[in-house]
């Protein structure tokens, strides 16, 4: 049968492996400790009416074995890879083509490791046809095919007519060594061999046996890695040197801040703190989106502008709150020059050059309209870089002025009466209220007298 | 020359490498000693890589050194989160194929989505309308993105190319007349984002590198070299004023890039298999990886290491796509075996396992107001979560 071995082995073995070889090893795994002996799920032969059934185990065994051996508390939670499992064709249920595990007394089998997808597996269409073939030799009631199957057989006898005699003739000598097996390896072997083609030639042309194998097109085997070059080397012997020079923070530091961080921002978490007043997806009501939008904003979006000059520069309307303070103390150039700049990185390269010159004559230039204070130093990098501007021509005043303002403006503008009244004054707009007023704004040019007041 | 500052190690590095160089000039070229050349050649590069082999697990060592103590035994102290509930609110239907990516639009209600057949759909996920469609011509769109105007989109895959679409307001008009060829890779396009303008697009490709593009003309601004594979899957950091993002690749490495230089200012080597998707933790000080090995970690910027490891001995199948809510204390991922899994960052447990796609999860992301999050799945399906 046509077993291919892409992205099987690696030149290293283990390490190279694809994806898909990854997740097979652990459900190996995971199965070879399932059929330990002490610690594994109990296989036993059942004595059915006439007959025994060889090797099996139920349904709920497995759930009970995941459950206590995989550290898995819900039982939904085995169940569903259980199923992920079985449809893989780790193990199979003895009376079903359809390969899901359920939490009952079904029985299931494990697959013999010769047919395990780790094989790669890819057979085709003619061993499907020899199998079906078959099993028609086959004078059992249990082999009988199923209706699927045997319209399956009817397609691949038209599809294959002309070689379907050597097609009998291998079903033929397949049949015969069945034959010379004993009764009971026999059951064990058919079940397992009708397992292996109900993941490669699954009931349902939709069911999920067929995509999990499925490849996507990024995780192609990795080709043979180049030697790297001297140069390469070297690079690569820089940049180790420089990282080893990096500051580093303890953890113990980093945790903290780590910590301090989600704990300052919880109540803006929509996940663990629900919003006021509803959350659009739950409530279908979008009045959360609306507050946001208008131009009014509320006692705690203007709360967040305090954690740091990052959350005013980020949000519209604290940039807006922010320069209006700056313009009543006269101070806005250093805000005016960071909008600028941020806004000449977002245009198109072609207009950077006449951007940056017009950021240097409002700015930076001798005698310019709102002259900032830089260091000489990124005075005279910035002036460098203005004779061939580029989008990162002004970066370090940038820089130099963000650090100004973090430490001056930004901490003047919190401190100020504009934003303590902010803060304060304008209290959450309650949500009927604001729709109550609304609904009145629109109605007072008709309803009411031009003299009335509300 | 590399300068250095005179520390001892430093200098008997320096020696070592003007040994190096004496050896290469001092060899007379009149006489074709083509066999010793070779061989010295092969003994140069074994010395060096050595020396960067040895450098790396000294970094190793210097980074272990500062671990004085787990996230989670700190995050001890933290309140736990209570009962978690979170259900599907909306369903997109619409995609003929798996879903392969999808991207938020800053109106914290639109979508846009792209799938295997060539698909990308605009939906306003509120109302589960559809709002634009466009055909690509090529199939696995794997990676797609919305503008931070609202007003285009961009979206690439096995064309080796991303490409921009204006959203036009006239629903009647053709989509695909107005498409802008924008990145040109010499593989697959796995992914891409916008920065914060409409005239910029930041690419990760199959041919190992990344590309920053001036959308109007076309022009490529910045490249990025480092990964020795593939790269899957980039994110810019949050910052106003930071110039960096990070990538992930098949090399399993996840770098920090800076974007004016080019140059990878960080990397991190933990992974045991390809990382599929990396998204910054809100403040910008840490990221955080999703793999095929099946484990999400946490990266930390100032710490320069991995500092927590999101994994359960029965999650087995991979990672595809990670993101953060929006106080960075909860981390979704969307997991290959078809499910959500919900992790606790500071505790390093699992919250939820959210159950509902019938097929892998092969992207999500929260929204830009952090109310839902969304996954794609290779159902065909998209669902909003909240």
């Amino acid at each position: 049968m046509a077993q291919t071995n892409t992205g099987g082995q690696g030149t290293n073995g283990v390490a190279d492996e694809s994806p898909n070889m990854i997740v097979y090893r652990k459900m190996e795994e995971v199965i070879a400790r399932m059929q330990e002996e002490k610690n594994g799920i109990p296989i036993r032969t059942v004595k059915s009416f006439l007959t025994k059934i060889p090797s099996v185990f139920s349904g709920s065994d497995i759930v009970q074995w995941m459950t206590k051996n995989l550290d898995i508390e819900d039982p939904v939670e085995a169940l569903h890879l259980g199923t992920l499992m079985a449809a893989h064709g780790y193990f199979f249920p003895i009376s079903d083509h359809v390969l899901t595990l359920k939490d009952d007394g079904t029985f299931y089998r494990f697959q013999t490791p010769y047919f395990w997808p780790s094989n790669c597996w890819e057979p085709e269409n003619t061993d499907y046809a020899v199998y079906l073939c078959k099993r028609t030799m086959q004078n059992k009631a249990r082999l009988e095919l199923a209706d699927y199957e045997a319209e399956s057989l009817a397609r691949l006898q038209r599809a294959f007519a002309r070689k379907w005699e050597f097609i009998f003739m291998q079903a033929e000598a397949q049949a015969k060594v069945d034959k010379k097996r004993d009764k009971i390896e026999r059951k064990i072997l058919d079940s397992q061999e009708r397992a292996f083609w109900d993941v490669h030639r699954p009931v349902s042309v939709y069911g999920l046996q067929n995509d999990i194998r499925t490849h996507s097109p990024t995780h192609t085997p990795a080709p043979e890695a180049k030697q790297p070059t001297e140069e390469e080397l070297q690079e690569q012997i820089t940049f180790w040197q420089l990282q080893l020079d990096r500051h580093r923070l303890k953890m113990s530091k980093v945790a903290e801040s780590l910590i301090g961080y989600t704990e300052q921002y919880l109540e803006y978490d929509p996940c663990l703190t629900p919003p006021d007043p509803s959350n659009p997806w739950i409530s279908d009501d979008t009045t959360l989106w609306e507050l946001e939008a208008s131009k009014e904003p509320g006692q705690q979006r203007v709360k967040r502008w305090a954690f740091g000059i990052d959350e005013v520069l980020k949000d519209p309307v604290g940039r807006e709150q922010f320069l209006k303070f700056l313009e009543s103390e006269f101070s806005s150039e250093n805000l005016r020059f960071w909008l600028a700049v941020q806004e000449v990185k977002k245009r198109p390269i072609r207009e950077v050059p006449t951007r940056v010159q017009e950021i240097w004559q409002e700015f930076l230039a001798p005698g310019a309209p709102s002259a900032i204070n830089v260091d000489s130093k990124s005075y005279d990098k910035t002036t460098q870089n203005v004779k061939d501007p580029g989008r990162y021509a002004f970066e370090d005043a940038q820089e130099h002025i963000y650090k100004l303002m973090k430490s001056d403006s930004y901490s003047r503008f919190i401190r100020s009466s504009a934003y303590q009244e902010l803060l304060q004054a304008k209290k959450k707009v309650n949500s009927t209220f604001f729709k109550l007023f609304s609904m009145l704004q629109s109605k007072t040019y008709q309803d009411f007298e031009p003299t009335a007041h509300l | 020359m590399v300068v250095c500052c005179c520390l001892g190690r430093t200098a008997t590095w320096v020696s070592y490498q003007l040994k190096i160089h004496a050896q290469k000039y001092m060899r007379s070229p009149l006489i074709p000693e083509m066999a010793t050349q070779e061989v010295q050649l092969n003994e140069t590069l074994a010395h060096l890589k050595s020396e960067s082999e040895s450098l790396k697990s000294k970094l190793e060592e210097e980074r272990a050194k500062l671990h004085d103590v787990e996230l989670h035994q700190v995050a001890e102290k933290v309140e736990g989160l209570g009962q978690f509930v979170m259900k599907t609110r909306r369903t997109l239907k619409g995609h003929g194929n798996k879903v392969l990516c999808m991207d938020w639009c800053k109106d914290k209600r639109r979508i846009v989505s792209s799938s295997q057949d060539g698909k990308v759909i605009v939906w306003d996920a509120f109302t589960t309308n559809k709002e634009h469609a466009v055909t690509m011509p090529c199939t696995w769109v794997m990676a797609c993105a919305y503008a931070p105007s609202g007003c285009a989109v961009a979206c690439g895959g096995l064309d080796n190319k991303c490409s921009v679409y204006p959203l036009s307001l006239d629903k009647n008009e053709n989509l695909a007349a107005k498409k802008k060829s924008v990145a040109m890779h010499t593989n697959y396009l796995s992914a891409c984002s916008f920065t914060n303008s409409d005239m910029q697009i930041l690419t990760s490709s199959g041919d190992g590198t990344c590309a920053l593009w001036d959308v109007e003309s076309g022009q490529l601004l910045q490249s990025f070299h480092g990964h020795a594979a593939d790269v899957l899957c980039l994110d810019l950091a949050p910052s106003e004023t930071g110039n960096t993002f990070v990538s992930g690749g098949c090399d399993k490495k996840a770098n920090v890039w800076d974007m004016r230089s080019g140059q990878c200012i960080q990397s991190f080597e933990t992974h045991e298999s390809d990382i599929n998707s990396v998204r910054y933790y809100p403040s910008g000080d840490a990221f955080a990886s999703g793999s095929d090995d099946a484990t999400c970690r946490l990266y930390d910027l100032r710490a320069d290491r991995e500092v927590a490891i999101y994994s359960k001995e029965s999650i087995i199948f991979g990672v595809s796509s990670v993101d953060f809510s929006l106080s960075g204390r909860l981390l979704f991922g969307g997991y290959n075996d078809y499910t959500i899994n919900v992790w606790d960052v500071l505790k390093g447990t699992r919250v939820s396992i959210l159950f509902g796609h019938e097929n892998r999860v092969s992207t999500l992301r929260v929204s830009p107001d952090g109310t839902a999050f969304s996954t794609g799945s290779w159902d065909h399906t998209l669902r909003i979560w909240a």
